[in-house]
């Protein structure tokens, strides 16, 4: 970003007419600071510019004309993680999620990026929300690790003298095999018991999702079948718009949203159900997101009214399928966009405890983001690798031997930070093992537990 | 005077990255919870180790140029303003627990550890640290040691003074030494109880030496309602007649739990006029006979209802009710003012009654939540900025803290005179107590740059016409401004 040319005006508010931050909003804050130790960046740094209570400040100056929409105002909205978990800690109900909302698009339109950075961005908007593009990637990534390009290019260090952006994409990159890359998730499952409320649900297959945690998907449908829901996949192979609205290009983010709820009207569902948090919280906010839209206002709250995180209805359904023992002490960590933003903790929680024989350990430092947060670790890599070796610390000291998280980001972040020796799952396919009373670890999937 | 070429010496020992000059960034350190005063620094230093805080203060003694520190930034008497043309120095990457001695209960800590991190280190050995203000989340124990901070528990367990063995600390001039020690009893001057509650004006403390306390074997809380604020003020009284000390007595009046029950929804009944929350502490026996004491009491004074909180998971909600209330109040009105003030705890029921009549009489709201078990009253004055209510409000706060005074109390009970009450401190000391207070502060401060401007009254602050509000001279001079 660089500096805009027009000085302020004190008293004429710096943000233009599109939705700026609302002045009854700016004002719920009274500067107590009840907010700084839930604050990722400010436990990192210190520094009170990179805690919510600064932020809302700078955003209040903003809005009197004390300061401008600048870069240096701009850098310190860019580097929040929007995890939210500053309104769980807050006393006086300030909703900083509507608040950083709305002030990134005006960012967004009013600051111009550098032009490194705008093509960075573009690179990764073009790439992650097109599960085909990023499918033929994930290839690349594939050849570069099997012909020993990474290893070579490592010990050359290469990699090292990379920019730290291109650096933490190439760390990122998760270990994803072939047969990962070309299986097929079906669009159609039908209950393999039958069930009372006999619910017919659409899953959610994600983009990033579908390309590296394809074995997510499977186990959900298969949980979900097995607990008697009929299963609809729609393929349309779209994103649902959640990284872009998290990084504040609202035209894109709501274009997908409308796309989305054209995509599962076609099918006449019960629930729409998720297996990422990132994506649950934007699918739940439809509704408040497309309140402008004439044509789409109603539908979007019906259709977000309809949304579940899979462990939220885990917990809602009565369980049907016998849960196998599975004797393992896991360490759930909760993401930001299931715990803050949807403010669901206990049910992944309690559909673990559900599981005859699982431990689910405590962690220290529950609150804090592990850095993932969207594209932040690809945007901002050193404040978010620095939230990934703490987070990674907190993991290990829990000594879990295993680590579930509900988020398919935490995933790939918590994978870079806490190396090979912890297996990390998604808690769906602890309770898919559970189920079938198999191995948890894909690579002994087909390995029967010693007490079946 | 700050130049470039002081920065560029900043930067040398700190690293560039450690020296905030982003003019908009600045801007986020111009005002601490008290956010009525507002002076934008010209420079914020973040240090990482004690001997850059020194190192830091050095320059500003060489150069002739005044410094603030700052902790967490909660403090609710502006004691953190910032000075124009001045440094801030925070201490917000000092945030190690050093160490910890379990056999002898002590633990070494830096200034920017908050009370909730201390006492989380010291529980794995069943220890913790007592002092508890409603911010302990977020507080650091730099700001307790300045402000000498107080909170629920003070009650029983006294004030932040009372569990601190030593303070490493930063002279105005730059020297880092020790105040204080461990040994039970210090020979010499007490330094280190001048240095407590000094509001940052004797130096910047860097390696505080805390005092832990075994946790107690038992708690027992209750929350009794009243239908009036008499009764439930009368039944402190007979609680304290009855050689009960409680680790906490703390009350809270209607409007209080309005906005308590808006903002964590902990249970508190909105039809009561007054809630008592008695917290009992100890061994088992001891705790459960007098706790049976207590609900004999409240109910002798015709409470309403009684609630018992029934586990720790009861205790704590109850508690994140209390503690959320200044915060809260921002659910009920648009705008208020915190005050804190000392009565004699045998005169709560008139403080009380005399409050209200000022209110009336300024025709503002004016809710109450205080420790009732010690005198200390937390007014919070309600007013909306936008109707103009501003001045009202403000000349209604202080006459509440001057009311304190002329009924024998304190015009502060915790959170320190800072920048909002210096003014007032006439009403209270006499011109040679005074003077004593500020020739103590010229021996440790005698160029006046150890955060200037607070604590002791000064013509430049505080105009030389007492009495309501007038606009303030810095704030005619645009220096400063208010909400």
């Amino acid at each position: 970003m660089s500096e805009t040319t027009d000085p302020p005006q004190p008293g004429t508010s710096s943000f233009d007419d599109h939705h700026p931050p609302a002045r009854n909003l700016l004002d719920d804050c009274v500067h107590c600071g009840f907010c700084l130790p839930t604050c990722p960046t400010y436990v990192v740094t210190g520094e009170e510019m990179e805690s919510p209570r600064g932020r809302i400040y700078l955003m209040d100056l903003a809005a009197k004309g004390e300061i401008p929409l600048n870069d240096a105002f701009g850098s310190r909205i860019d580097s929040c993680l929007g995890c939210l978990a500053c309104t769980t800690a807050c006393p006086s109900g300030v909703q900083y999620d509507k608040l950083i909302e709305a002030v990134r698009p005006q960012l967004e339109r009013n600051v111009p990026r550098t032009p490194t950075d705008r093509f960075f961005r573009a690179a990764i908007f073009h790439l992650f929300p097109h599960p085909g593009r990023l499918r033929l990637a994930a290839l690349g990534g594939i050849a570069y690790r099997a012909l020993g390009i990474r290893a070579l290019l490592h010990r050359l260090g290469v990699i090292r003298r990379l920019p730290a952006r291109l650096r933490a994409l190439e760390a990122l990159l998760p270990p994803v095999t072939l047969r990962d890359l070309l299986r097929r998730t079906p669009s159609h499952v039908p209950a393999a018991a039958a069930a009372p409320a006999g619910l017919r649900v659409g899953l959610l297959a994600g983009c990033a999702q579908r390309v590296f945690f394809g074995d997510v998907n499977a186990a959900t449908i298969r949980v979900l079948a097995a607990e008697g829901c009929e299963v609809y996949v729609p393929r349309d192979g779209q994103c649902c718009g959640a990284l872009s609205m998290h990084a504040g290009r609202e035209d894109d983010g709501l274009e997908r949203a409308r796309r989305t709820i054209d995509m599962f009207e076609r099918h006449d569902l019960d629930i729409v159900v998720t297996n990422v948090a990132g994506c649950g919280s934007t699918l739940k906010e439809y509704g408040a997101l497309l309140a402008d839209d004439p044509d789409y206002r109603e539908r979007a709250a019906a259709f977000s009214a309809r949304t579940r995180d899979i462990s939220e209805l885990l917990a809602e359904l009565p369980p049907l399928a016998t849960r196998h023992p599975l004797p393992l002490r896991v360490a759930y960590h909760d993401a930001c966009h299931l715990a803050n933003a949807q403010r669901i903790r206990s049910q992944p929680r309690e559909v673990l405890r559900a599981i005859p024989d699982l431990e689910v350990a405590d962690i220290a430092e529950a609150e804090i983001c592990c850095g993932s947060a969207g594209i932040y670790n690809l945007v901002q890599p050193e404040k978010a690798e620095e939230l990934g070796r703490r987070k990674a610390a907190s993991l290990h000291a829990a000594r879990p031997e295993v680590i579930a998280t509900a988020n398919a980001g935490c995933l790939l972040q918590i994978r870079r930070h806490i190396g090979e020796d912890v297996p990390l799952v998604h808690p769906v396919q602890l309770v898919d093992a559970s189920i079938r009373g198999v191995h948890p670890f894909r690579d002994s999937a087909k390995r029967r537990l010693p007490h079946d | 005077m700050l130049t470039t070429t002081t920065i560029t010496e900043f930067e040398e020992v700190l690293g560039t990255e450690a020296v905030v000059t982003d003019p908009v960034a600045l801007r986020s350190y111009e005002c601490d919870g008290l956010t009525g005063y507002r002076v934008t620094p010209a420079l914020v230093l973040l240090p990482s180790t004690a001997e850059e805080v020194a190192a830091c203060v050095s320059v500003c003694a060489r150069e002739d140029i005044p410094f603030v520190a700052r902790g967490a930034g909660t403090g609710l008497s502006g004691g953190a303003l910032p000075v124009a043309q001045g440094v801030v120095i925070s201490v917000q990457r000092l945030r190690r627990v050093l160490s910890i001695d379990p056999d002898n209960r002590r633990a070494v800590v830096e200034p920017g550890v908050t009370n909730a991190d201390i006492s989380r280190a010291a529980a794995p050995y069943g220890l913790y640290f007592a002092p508890d203000p409603s911010s302990g989340q977020v507080c650091t124990i730099g700001g307790n040691v300045a402000e000498n901070s107080g909170g629920a528990h003070c009650l029983k367990y006294g004030f932040t003074v009372h569990h601190i063995h030593a303070v490493d600390v930063v002279l105005p001039d730059g020297t880092l030494t020790r105040l204080g020690s461990h040994a039970p009893h210090q020979a010499g001057y007490d330094l280190l109880g001048a240095f407590i509650g000094s509001e940052g004006t004797l130096g910047i403390a860097v390696r505080i030496e805390v005092r832990l306390l075994p946790r107690p074997a038992a708690w027992r809380t209750l929350v009794a309602d009243f239908d009036s604020l008499e009764a439930a003020g009368d039944t402190v009284t007979d609680i304290i007649a009855a050689g009960i000390v409680p680790a906490a007595i703390e009350m809270m009046d209607s409007l209080s739990i309005e906005a308590v029950e808006a903002a964590v929804a902990a249970g508190y009944h909105r039809d009561a006029r007054a809630a008592l929350i008695v917290e009992l502490d100890g061994p088992h026996q001891e705790v459960a006979s007098q706790f049976a004491e207590i609900q004999r009491l409240c109910r002798d004074h015709g409470c309403t209802h009684l609630r018992v909180a029934a586990d720790a998971d009861e205790r704590a909600v109850i508690w994140k009710g209390r503690k959320a209330a200044f915060a809260a109040v921002g659910r009920i009105s648009p705008d208020y003012l915190v005050q804190d003030g000392v009565v004699p705890r045998t005169r709560l029921a008139e403080a009380l009654t005399r409050i209200a009549r000022l209110a009336d009489a300024a025709g503002l709201r004016v809710a109450n939540v205080f420790h009732a078990g010690d005198g200390n009253l937390h007014p919070l004055v309600l007013y909306s900025e936008a109707a103009g209510q501003h001045d009202r409000a403000e000349h209604l706060s202080t006459s509440i803290a001057e009311l304190c005074v002329e009924l024998g109390g304190s015009l502060s009970g915790e959170h320190g005179i800072g920048t909002d009450k210096a003014c007032s401190m006439p009403r209270q000391f006499d011109a040679d107590s005074l003077a004593t207070m500020r020739r103590l502060r010229t021996a440790f401060d005698p160029h006046d740059l150890c955060n200037p401007g607070k604590v002791l009254p000064t013509p430049r602050l505080c105009g030389e016409r007492p009495g309501p509000y007038q606009p303030h001279p810095l704030e005619t001079a645009g220096v400063i401004e208010r909400m």
